[in-house]
């Protein structure tokens, strides 16, 4: 059972997949649609990565805060681990460091639910080539 | 052949593509000096794991040294072999490699022959500027072989030897960086791994880190006990290379001096081996026909082929790894046994003595031997057939110990009667020579027809796996032979799967046969020696009086005397043995072979 | 509840808090209060990664950026740019080129620095998702290559666009594939060396980790060039979570029919094994890798043959490390114009860099080369800790060399680094400040390379073990002159002699601190004195009589009583039974304690 039989049918699943990430961007119900990458290599996890995946998913349901929490690969910020980006639908996406516990509390409270930015962002000091 | 055109030190030279710059270089003269090189001519193998750095040289144009005796010679290439730049770093890597060598030279067994000493010599090293820790291994102390690693220099010869010409692989590298030495797996003793004792490893050791367990002293000891009857036996292959060590060519026979000398170290009897190859063949010609008859008559239970069990580094390579196999082996002891058998039995009889105050010491050109004559099996009462056995080198070094200037002495003549022998027996020493010798006897019993012939010619070569059909008055007789075993590793993979043409086949452990056996002076892989010294014992072969074993006089006494008939009871009880599977021995066995 | 329109970010990077970026946001915050702003929020963020112009705030929304402000500046940045609307201008950024005021932080170069080709997806997908990866333009390059190019044309496409082997050797990758190509076999293999060996150096994980499916695209595409149908990833057992990622995509890939039989309807196969290593540094060499994967022990043989020719099974066998793959599917999407408009001439792309040691942010960087070390250390990695001053970056691991001041604006490249006497290795960067002894440095990385030899050839395995026992020499205060002579020497040989890249570039961190720091060397050996009071046994530890209060704290910590004297008199420290352990400093409250 191949799923993709040609090139066309590729870049047709791309176009689907994107455009259901959109949607989910784009989506009219901004409230119950954040989402959460948690940096999710060793080294995050090491410094309690999944620890703090966790804690969001916890603190998320209790709250009744509908979002997407995600693992994802290192960003490169090792001396701030464990770190989270955030993506507020139609906001750029920000990311956290040193996240502990107190700090996931925080940022739910003040970030996610009001938007109020909160101490320990840190800046991209990157880009990263983009999809064509 | 497309060649390749370079200058080596100012000196044009043409050679044929895939020429190492070592090869090219000796082609016009220039010897690089090499130490981990090694090259078996005629087995087919180059061993250069450009390991040991000595070789290296300049090329024109590259960044670093290269290894000349793995770097292939390519177009217009600029190769200087003595620059400064190249002397250092060859000194510096010899001084290096003679920081971890123990500076043990004068009370050295490779005192004089040793590869290291020569280079070191060579290269003019007069301080080793870079001292250091070195190594601490235990010494390992097998019956056969003696590991001193703290003299390795990771040459890794022996595991070529070890493992891609024999097949044996008991040797292999362990551990890294500084601690990294050969070893056997799970850094066992020798005597826990799968070692055959081949004695290969040994031979080609440019050390002395692998050498033959030393036993003159007993030797001497018992020699100088007044009440101790002390017997000598001399393998065949003995008197074709111990010439060597008193500087006669290669290949020179020395049966009469070899014989004076034992009897001037104190020997009170110097008899042959060849005698009980002679009853070797008696017995194992008997029981191939016994085997091979009820073959033909449709035996499906008969193990054929059936294999010589002369060699004890063969028999030990078969009980360890293919011991589903080891009926097929003859069950006549080796001639060394058979020997040590009747001689404290028979002849002790004979002389009206406890067996207990006759020392046998057999003069082999092995390693194996030793630990075949420490098998608890060839000993009564706790007492062994054969004492000591001691390799070709050990008896030269005996010879020196006691004042004997060899190249003066007399021929001697053997003792009567366990020194009497025929042609058939004196070519043991070679590959082919034992199925050569059976078949003489064997076509004569069979056919009961007298043989014109005696030469097999078809069985003769330094091939490294032989075949011939061997027609028995209309019986045609497919025999193998092989020697090393790596190449009977073959021929016993065909029996195993079923595909095996053979009635009989003859194997030698090492290389050329006995006469290359891992006892005898060095011939580094040079089968030139090898070949000159099986021409030696055709030539005796040739001008022996009788030609096949049933004809020696003393032979046929003994069976009348004493043993009755050939694979009769007696001769069962004195002459054969049995086999053990080895590799629950050892441990081999892996746990799903265990569970089936 | 407050909202906030306005926002202020103030770096909180420990290179800004060192100058007071603290105090700014206490002043900050009063000045938002003073005037009443209750919109305004004061932000501590981390590291704007500019520690070059810090302390930096930056306004939000409008982006401005403000560079070196003084706790001072807090009020004026308040009254004009929030109360006023008007822009600090003499705090904002000045263009180095232009020397124009840019007061918009997306336009400062700074940002630029930083560009990520290999880890595009790392921190951006879900490595576990097929659909992210795919939704990234995923497997398209893959379909592109097999669909509408020759496999010719998509190695002109790698060769053009100038990639270079990114495991250390700097091997052109496309020419690495057309060789392999070219061989005729039945059989070949492409092996993804994921053999991270390098202490401190984790992009090949971290690319793992972050965006499995960007090597299994790209092996795929080194297969359908070389005419390989099968993958071997060699990736060391202790990196479980790259090893589960893998699987999950190779599983997802196979699903997809991504993997598999007639990808994308072509008539192209590919499939992919995973193979662990047991974690031997020299096993990331290729042919210590392809033995490792035989089962055979990890050691390196001479090249050539090179694996492309003779490699895993003796097929000819690709193999590239994992930042090399990472890059092979953007370079086809992309074309090889726009990555070779990346980079300086000889070095196109970008370079990953595990920036580790006394910088204030370690971490995983990718810059393009060129970058220089100054624009890494300072800019990307915040500057020295605490404020101390720069000594050296030793860049390509422990086999790499030590770079000092006069490199800092150095553009990194494969060329640049060799001819400073260092290399580009896997990308490891290990910055190192005054407090470091240089010659404990070199010691300090030989211990690696010691333990790390495979110890085949000779001057690797002694020799390094010698040049460590020199250095400990000297850095036990033993050392002469003639040590270093020895030294550079000895490390010379062995890079010109040892036979895998392993010992040639071992002896590197001696030879470019001998190069570079010689007067440490120096010191050591002449004055028995370590500058940077780091050998221990060149230290002594003083107490000062004139801070000494006689609290006896000292004497009571000291674990070895090498401490005396009475209540409120000065302390003594025997320099005799003193072990140096600097505990007694470490306590003292007065900082009476010093060592010289």
């Amino acid at each position: 059972m191949n799923k993709v039989k040609t090139l066309d049918d590729l870049k047709k699943m791309r176009e689907s997949l994107r455009a259901s990430l959109d949607l989910r961007e784009k989506s009219n119900t901004p409230d119950q649609l954040v989402q959460i990458k948690v940096s999710m290599a060793t080294c995050g996890i090491a410094a309690g990565a999944k620890e703090i995946m966790s804690y969001f998913i916890e603190v998320l349901n209790r709250e009744n805060i509908d979002a997407l929490v995600t693992q994802t690969g290192c960003m490169g910020y090792c001396y701030a681990e464990p770190t989270i980006e955030i993506k507020l639908p139609g906001k750029e996406p920000l990311v956290f460091g040193y996240v502990d516990k107190t700090k996931v509390e925080e940022i739910i409270n003040k970030y996610i639910r009001q938007g109020i930015l909160v101490d320990g962002i840190i800046p991209v000091t990157y880009t990263a080539v983009k999809p064509e | 052949m497309e060649t390749i055109k370079l200058i080596i030190d100012n000196k044009e030279v043409e050679v044929p593509k895939g020429t190492t710059i070592l090869n090219a270089a000796k082609s016009v003269g220039i010897h690089i000096p090499t130490l981990c090189y090694m090259k078996l001519e005629d087995l087919h193998y180059e061993n250069n794991p450009g390991a040991c750095r000595i070789c290296v040289v300049e090329i024109e144009g590259r960044r670093n040294l290269a290894p000349s005796c793995k770097m292939e010679c390519t177009e217009g290439m600029v190769v200087r072999t003595h620059t400064p730049r190249v002397m250092n770093a060859r000194k510096t890597v010899m001084e290096l490699i003679l920081s971890n060598h123990p500076a043990e030279c004068l009370t050295c067994s490779s005192n004089g022959h040793c590869e290291l000493q020569k280079i070191a010599h060579d290269l003019g090293i007069r301080e080793i500027r870079y001292k250091g820790d070195m190594s601490t291994f235990t010494i390992d102390r097998s019956p056969s072989i003696v590991r001193n690693m703290n003299k390795c220099i990771m040459c890794r010869r022996c595991e070529t030897m070890c493992n891609t010409i024999q097949t044996v692989g008991a040797l292999t590298a362990v551990n890294r960086g500084f601690n990294a030495a050969v070893s056997t797996a799970f850094e066992r003793d020798m005597a826990g791994s799968t070692c055959s004792y081949c004695g290969q490893c040994v031979s080609v050791c440019p050390v002395n880190a692998l050498s033959g367990r030393n036993t003159q002293q007993p030797v001497l000891d018992a020699l100088a006990d007044p009440t101790k009857i002390v017997i000598a036996q001399t393998a065949p292959a003995v008197r074709t290379a111990l010439g060597r060590d008193f500087g006669y060519e290669p290949g020179t026979l020395v049966t009469g001096k070899m014989v004076s000398a034992l009897r001037q170290l104190g020997f009170d009897y110097v008899f042959d081996t060849d005698f009980a190859a002679d009853l070797t063949i008696m017995e194992e010609g008997t029981e191939l026909l016994h085997r091979l008859g009820r073959y033909l008559n449709g035996d499906k239970e008969v193990k054929i082929p059936l294999m010589t069990s002369c060699c004890p580094g063969w028999v030990s390579f078969v009980e360890q790894h293919f011991p589903e196999l080891r009926d097929n082996l003859s069950t006549a002891k080796s001639p060394q046994q058979m020997f040590g058998a009747i001689a404290k039995s028979y002849f002790a009889e004979k002389l009206g003595i406890d067996r207990k105050n006759l020392v046998v010491v057999s003069i082999m050109p092995c390693l194996a031997k030793k630990y075949e004559a420490s098998r608890p099996e060839f000993s009564v009462e706790g007492n062994p057939d054969v004492d000591y056995s001691i390799y070709t080198r050990e008896l030269a070094r005996l010879i020196r110990y006691a004042n004997i200037d060899f190249k003066e002495l007399p021929d001697g003549e053997f003792d009567r009667p366990l020194g009497e022998s025929t042609g058939a027996s004196v070519i043991f020493g070679t590959t082919g020579g034992v199925i050569e010798a059976a078949c003489r006897t064997a076509y004569e019993l069979y056919t009961k027809k007298n043989l014109d012939k005696v030469d097999f010619e078809e069985l003769r070569g330094l091939e490294g796996i032989r075949s011939a059909t061997v027609d028995f008055d209309g019986t045609p007789v497919k025999i193998g032979i092989a020697h090393g075993l790596g190449n009977a590793r073959k021929l016993i993979e065909e029996i195993k799967n079923g595909t095996s043409p053979y009635h009989a086949i003859e194997v030698m452990a090492c290389p050329g046969g006995c006469i290359g056996g891992g006892g005898q002076p060095f011939h580094r892989g040079r089968m030139e020696v090898l070949r000159r010294r099986a021409a030696a014992l055709y030539r005796e072969d040739a001008n022996k009086p009788l030609r096949k074993s049933h004809e020696n006089p003393y032979i046929q006494q003994l069976y009348k005397d004493y043993l009755g008939e050939p694979c009769g009871p007696k001769a069962h009880e004195l002459l054969h043995t049995h086999y053990i599977d080895r590799k629950e021995v050892v441990g081999m066995y892996t746990e799903t072979e265990k569970s089936k | 509840m407050a909202q906030y329109t306005n926002y202020i970010l103030v770096c909180g990077g420990t290179g800004c808090r060192a100058s007071q970026s603290e105090q700014i946001i206490e002043n900050l915050k009063a000045a938002v209060d003073q005037y009443g702003l209750e919109d305004t929020q004061v932000i501590r963020t981390g590291c704007f990664g500019f520690c070059e112009k810090g302390p930096v705030v930056k306004m939000i929304p409008d982006n401005t950026f403000y560079v070196q402000v003084q706790p001072s500046d807090a009020d004026e940045i308040v009254r004009e740019h929030l109360v006023k609307g008007r822009k600090v201008e003499r705090l904002l950024y000045v263009n180095p080129e232009t020397h124009e005021l840019v007061p918009d932080s997306k336009h400062i170069g700074f940002y630029k620095k930083q560009l990520r080709i290999a880890l595009r997806n790392c921190g951006f997908i879900n490595p576990e998702n097929i659909d992210e990866y795919i939704a990234r333009d995923g497997y398209v390059a893959l379909g592109k290559a097999l669909v509408e190019m020759t496999p010719e044309e998509v190695i002109k496409e790698i060769m053009d666009s100038g990639l270079r082997g990114r495991g250390g050797g700097g091997f052109p990758t496309g020419l690495k594939w057309q060789i392999t190509r070219k061989v005729q076999a039945p059989q070949k293999y492409v092996v993804c060396n994921a053999d991270e060996g390098d202490p401190g150096a984790f992009m090949d994980r971290s690319i793992l980790e972050g965006d499995p499916h960007s090597i299994v695209e790209a092996m795929a595409i080194n297969g359908y060039c070389t005419g390989a149908s099968k993958g071997l990833v060699y990736i060391r057992a202790e990196y479980p979570l790259a090893v589960e990622r893998l699987k999950i995509a190779i599983r997802q890939a196979k699903e997809y029919g991504l993997l598999g039989e007639n990808i994308f309807g072509t008539d192209f196969s590919f499939d992919i094994e995973i193979r662990y290593g047991a974690g031997a540094f020299v096993c990331g060499e290729e042919t210590a890798l392809i033995h490792s994967m035989e089962g055979l022990r990890g050691e390196a043989t001479v090249k050539p043959p090179f694996p492309s020719e003779h490699g895993y099974k003796g097929c000819p066998t690709n193999v590239n490390n994992v930042e090399t793959y990472a890059n092979i599917p953007v370079i086809l999407l992309r074309g090889a114009k726009w990555f070779s408009s990346i980079g300086t001439e000889k070095s196109k792309g970008t370079k990953v860099f595990a920036l580790a040691g006394k910088v204030n942010n370690v971490g995983l960087i990718e810059v393009p080369m060129g970058t220089t070390l100054r624009e890494v250390i300072f800019g990307i990695g915040g500057g020295i800790k605490d404020g101390k001053k720069f000594k050296a970056v030793q860049t390509g691991g422990p086999s790499g060399g030590c770079l000092t001041e006069k490199h800092l604006d150095l553009p990194i490249d494969y060329d640049n680094l060799l001819s400073a006497g260092s290399m580009m290795g896997s990308g490891g960067m290990i910055v190192m400040d005054e407090d470091d002894c240089m010659v404990a440095m070199a010691k300090f990385y030989l211990d690696f390379t010691v333990e790390e030899s495979c110890g085949k050839c000779a001057p690797c395995r002694i020799g390094n073990k010698r040049l460590h026992e020199i250095l400990q020499k000297i850095t036990s205060g033993n050392g002469t002159e003639d040590d270093l002579t020895r030294l550079r020497n000895l490390a010379t040989v062995i890079k010109d002699t040892a036979l895998c890249g392993l010992g040639q570039t071992s002896p590197n961190p001696v030879l470019s601190t001998m190069d570079n720091f010689y007067d440490e060397y120096l010191a050591h050996v002449r004055e028995h004195r370590c500058p940077s009071h780091q050998c221990r046994e060149l230290t002594q530890y003083f107490i000062n009589p004139e801070k000494c209060k006689g609290c006896t704290l000292c004497a009571r910590v000291c674990p070895v009583h090498a401490i005396t004297g009475d209540r409120k008199i000065p302390h003594i420290i025997d320099p005799q039974s003193c072990i140096r352990c600097g505990t007694c400093m470490e306590k003292c409250k007065f900082g009476a304690i010093y060592v010289h």
